[in-house]
């Protein structure tokens, strides 16, 4: 140890015992366990009196408690549910929710703190030593459950008859079988369905807001519109089924900007319609910026450049939006022109 | 053979004041049918050994216990169904909704039912506390090696019910059907139909068809109250068993040795310490949910699939396979008509790995230590720098994916850019864990260096002493022989020394590929520089009897 060669001999633990008084005698191994320390007395065990103080202390938080709990009871009865008062800093918040939970929390917490205060202060806090044992079994024990279970398996005569162990293998094999099966009808095959959408041709869009069929003219530069195909209510059976596939977003933009042919294509003055769920994991887009185009997914953050046929170019999703053909009929609305050429939503396995 | 219709003599015969109290004949009698003294003989007195430590794995019963009270409440009032229909409850706002009676029926235990608000919100928050105390109970026992031989099947046991109350939490949080649970659960169908082969089949069974269907919110219902939790509440009482079982872990210090266990009785200390935590817990979560509001349903409105808010989140344990999906690069293999969802499907599978990797640390440390014996007494984390550098690095690799989950409000109240947050975790998932292991590993040996001068050396007394020849020292004490057996009293393992085998006639055999990475591993852990050797008696005796040795 050369770092501690130039250390003075005075300031070595050897040394300063011998300058103090505590001349202990060096046990055999320093580091050997001296066992237990003997028990240090608490305040309540030696002086009545503050044993009497701390008994006070938990009696009064267990009737504090019983306080509380008639408090609760008054509040239920007494406080209308539709008040909200000011507490600070929390703001205004529900009086019903606020005095119930304090008065119900009181009650409790009161009740721990007592019995926690009982047992710090005034039951006996001597340590106990307890032994261990192994947990496995002595080697007797051990020899005598094998040889058990040797004579049990001879007797059942499984490995004899070999018959027998197949066939009931067998059997306990197949029986869970009917569990599985019963499992088929939780719901119907996917088919193609989560190729189509409600979109056909000549199906007008929808505004999601007002309910009225859209015209160009309805269509700024810069807004985000929601629609949907016309004939889906919100009062419909299957209007939730329908509209997490049907859900479109339409924005407008000038013809020059739009970088992708087909998109140019498939658009009516600008105007182009997008599925609004997203293809990473389904979440319904609802962020436009209308200086880039850019449509942001709040879920993932996947974001799509609606001008370049809305390719992701941020963000985990794996494929561009499915534009929705679109026209207008003769009477000037917005109309589809097919359903969506692809899958809308999250990828699957049969999407290809 | 005659029949013998005495009784026993009953065990508190020798009292001589006459007859038994009520509660004690009752005692015998159960005695007499259900054998409760023999069972009470070993466990009424059963000693446990204090530490705080010790507290927060109570503090995951006594919220599971609590979980369950408000969520006997709740089913009272819930209607798992997603029919749909126009509010008409008293929150006003609302009035003339169209919605579905899971979302109404939260609705009215909400605004309806006097106390209902705070019951759901214990109940929330009850679960978010469970979840938070065990991943930090499951640390607590990680890090001070309780987890090894006899502990490591209870270990499983643990680490099954954070899993399940992952899961749990999430189809409870699923069931009011409001757009920021719907929203989740549509992420979930988004992940499910990535499985290649199956997944679109898998989420036509769950969902009873197309998303959303008419079916989910019963089915997460039955699976929330009762599949799971009974579940839970068996591997509960499984591993409550083993604690008992087991007798409870132990810090080594003076009398507390690997056969014995030290300190206060059940009954009462730990009858009234453990009982009376139990109301604290409760107390403390209820004042929590009278001044904190938790997942306000009423401000976020029913689930419709083309809505969505923004900062979109889910509770916080699920946060880490949300960083995981959020980060992922968005890639997609398509090939002879099929779609391979790599970007969801790669997180899906990581998702268990991050989760399996802990679970079965038990086992490899074991395999790798080749220790047969049983251990009680925990370790300090810094003894165990290798494990401690794991466990960090595993927390580390967490909350990184944490940062990710959140990446948005990262980004607006950190006002950052959500591109560097992501580029940050997709660098962090590699670079953090390894990092943080290294960083971890030298605090710890750094730790093991001071304990040995401490012992070597004695503690700092904070004394300034002047040398006659003016030199200012500083004198140190010599510690205690408690303190000295304290920081002397863990193991050190030496390196598996794995030499070849050689059989019969001296010719080495080749080593297995496992035993060369047992061999690595084992240098890894306990080679030199991977942990610093504790100071031996003899070291102590050369620095410390010395007059003119030096």
């Amino acid at each position: 140890m050369s770092t501690h060669e130039e250390t003075p001999e005075e300031h070595l633990p050897s040394e300063q015992r011998e300058h103090g008084a505590e001349a202990v005698k060096r046990p055999e191994n320093p580091f050997a366990d001296p066992g237990l320390p003997p028990h240090e007395h608490r305040v309540q065990d030696i002086d009545e009196a503050a044993a009497k103080r701390s008994e006070r202390a938990v009696a009064f938080l267990f009737a504090l408690s019983m306080v509380a709990t008639v408090g609760f009871i008054a509040a239920y009865v007494s406080v209308p549910q539709d008040k909200s008062i000011y507490v600070w800093p929390l703001g205004h918040i529900s009086a019903m929710n606020f005095s119930l939970g304090m008065t119900l929390g009181i009650a409790l917490f009161c009740i721990g703190a007592g019995a926690v205060h009982w047992a710090r202060t005034l039951m006996s806090d001597v340590e106990i030593p307890d032994d261990r044992h192994e947990i496995g079994a002595s080697p007797e024990v051990t020899a005598k459950v094998k040889a058990d279970w040797v004579q049990g398996a001879k007797e059942s005569g499984l490995g004899r008859r070999k018959l027998i162990r197949n066939t009931m293998l067998g059997a306990l094999t197949l029986v869970p079988l009917s569990g599985v099966v019963l499992l088929r009808d939780l719901g119907p095959l996917p088919g193609t369905s989560l190729r189509h959408t409600a979109w056909k041709k000549g199906k007008l869009l929808v505004n999601m807001n007002t309910n009225e069929p859209l015209r160009p003219s309805d269509v700024v530069v810069g807004s985000l519109t929601f629609a949907k195909p016309e004939g889906l209510e919100e009062h419909d059976h299957d209007f939730q089924k329908e509209i997490a596939k049907a859900a479109l977003m339409i924005v407008r933009l000038q013809p020059e900007n739009i970088k992708d042919k087909r998109e140019l294509d498939w658009s009516h003055e600008g105007i182009v319609a997008y599925s609004k769920i997203c293809t990473h994991v389904g979440c319904p887009i609802s962020l436009y910026e209308q200086q880039t185009h850019h449509a942001l997914c709040p879920c993932h953050q996947s974001t799509f450049d609606l001008a370049d046929g809305a390719r992701v170019i941020f963000g985990p999703a794996g494929h561009a939006l499915p534009q929705l053909r679109i026209g207008v009929n003769d009477e000037g609305y917005l109309e589809a022109l097919g359903d969506f050429a692809e899958p809308v939503g999250p990828a699957f396995w049969e999407r290809g | 053979m005659s029949i013998d219709t005495t009784e026993k003599p009953e065990p508190s015969g020798g009292k001589s004041r006459g007859k038994a109290s009520g509660g004690e004949r009752f005692a015998d009698w159960t005695d007499g049918r259900l054998g409760i003294y023999s069972l009470a003989r070993a466990n009424m007195r059963k000693i446990f050994p204090d530490h705080w430590s010790f507290m927060l794995g109570e503090i995951v019963l006594y919220s599971f216990v609590i979980i369950i009270l408000t969520g006997v409440y709740l089913t009272l009032f819930f209607h798992p169904s997603m029919n749909e229909v126009e509010y008409t409850g008293s929150y006003v706002p609302m009035q003339g909704q169209l919605m579905s009676e899971a979302f109404n029926s939260t609705m009215h235990i909400s605004f309806d039912v006097r106390g209902g608000l705070l019951i759901r919100q214990i109940h929330h928050w009850a679960a978010l506390v469970f979840l938070a105390g065990m991943f930090v109970h499951m640390m607590r026992v990680f890090f001070t090696g309780a987890f090894r031989k006899p502990r490591e099947v209870n270990w499983l046991f643990g680490w099954l019910l954070f899993i399940l109350g992952m899961f749990t939490g999430f189809t409870g949080y699923s069931l009011p059907d409001d757009l920021l649970s719907g929203t989740g659960v549509r992420f979930m169908e988004g992940a499910i139909l990535a499985v290649p082969v199956v997944g679109t089949y898998l989420s036509f069974f769950l969902f009873g068809g197309e998303f959303p269907g008419g079916d989910f919110v019963a089915r997460f219902y039955s699976v929330h109250i009762l599949l799971l939790p009974g579940i839970m509440l068996g591997l509960l009482a499984a591993h409550l068993f083993l604690v008992f079982y087991h007798k409870h872990t132990q810090w080594a210090g003076p009398g507390r040795t690997n056969k014995n266990v030290v300190g206060m009785p059940f009954l009462p200390v730990y009858t009234a310490k453990a009982g009376g935590f139990f109301f604290l817990v409760f107390g403390v979560i209820s004042v929590v949910a009278a001044i904190a509001t938790i997942n306000p349903i009423w401000a976020i409105g029913p689930y419709r699939p083309d809505q969505v808010s923004t900062g979109a989140q889910p509770d916080w344990y699920m946060g880490f396979s949300e960083g995981l999906i959020r980060v992922m690069p968005g890639w997609e293999v398509n090939f002879w008509g099929h779609t391979l969802v790599l970007g969801v499907l790669i997180p899906l599978l990581i998702f268990p790995l991050v989760l399996v990797s802990i679970g079965v640390y038990p086992f490899i440390e074991a395999w790798i230590t080749g220790d047969k014996r049983e251990h009680h007494i925990l370790d300090r984390p810094r003894n165990a720098p290798t494990r401690t550098g794991l466990g960090v690095a595993w927390i580390t690799l967490y909350m990184v994916l944490l940062v990710g989950g959140g990446n948005d409000l990262f980004a607006t109240h950190l006002h950052l850019s959500i591109n560097a947050i992501t580029w940050f975790v997709r660098v962090g998932f590699f670079a953090a864990p390894v990092i943080a292991f290294l960083v971890t590993k030298r605090i710890c040996l750094g730790l093991q260096r001071r304990d040995r001068d401490k012992v070597l050396h004695g503690r700092e007394s904070g004394i300034i002493k002047r040398l006659p020849h003016g030199e200012f020292i500083e004198v140190h004490e010599p510690l205690a022989q408690e303190a000295l057996h304290k920081l002397t009293a863990h193991e050190q393992y030496e390196p598996a020394a794995i030499a070849p085998p050689t059989d019969d006639n001296g010719v080495a055999k080749k080593l297995t590929r496992g035993e060369k990475l047992r061999a690595k591993l084992s240098r890894g852990y306990y080679a030199e520089g991977n942990q610093i050797p504790k100071p031996t008696v003899q070291e102590y005796e050369e620095i410390t009897s010395g007059h003119g040795h030096h």
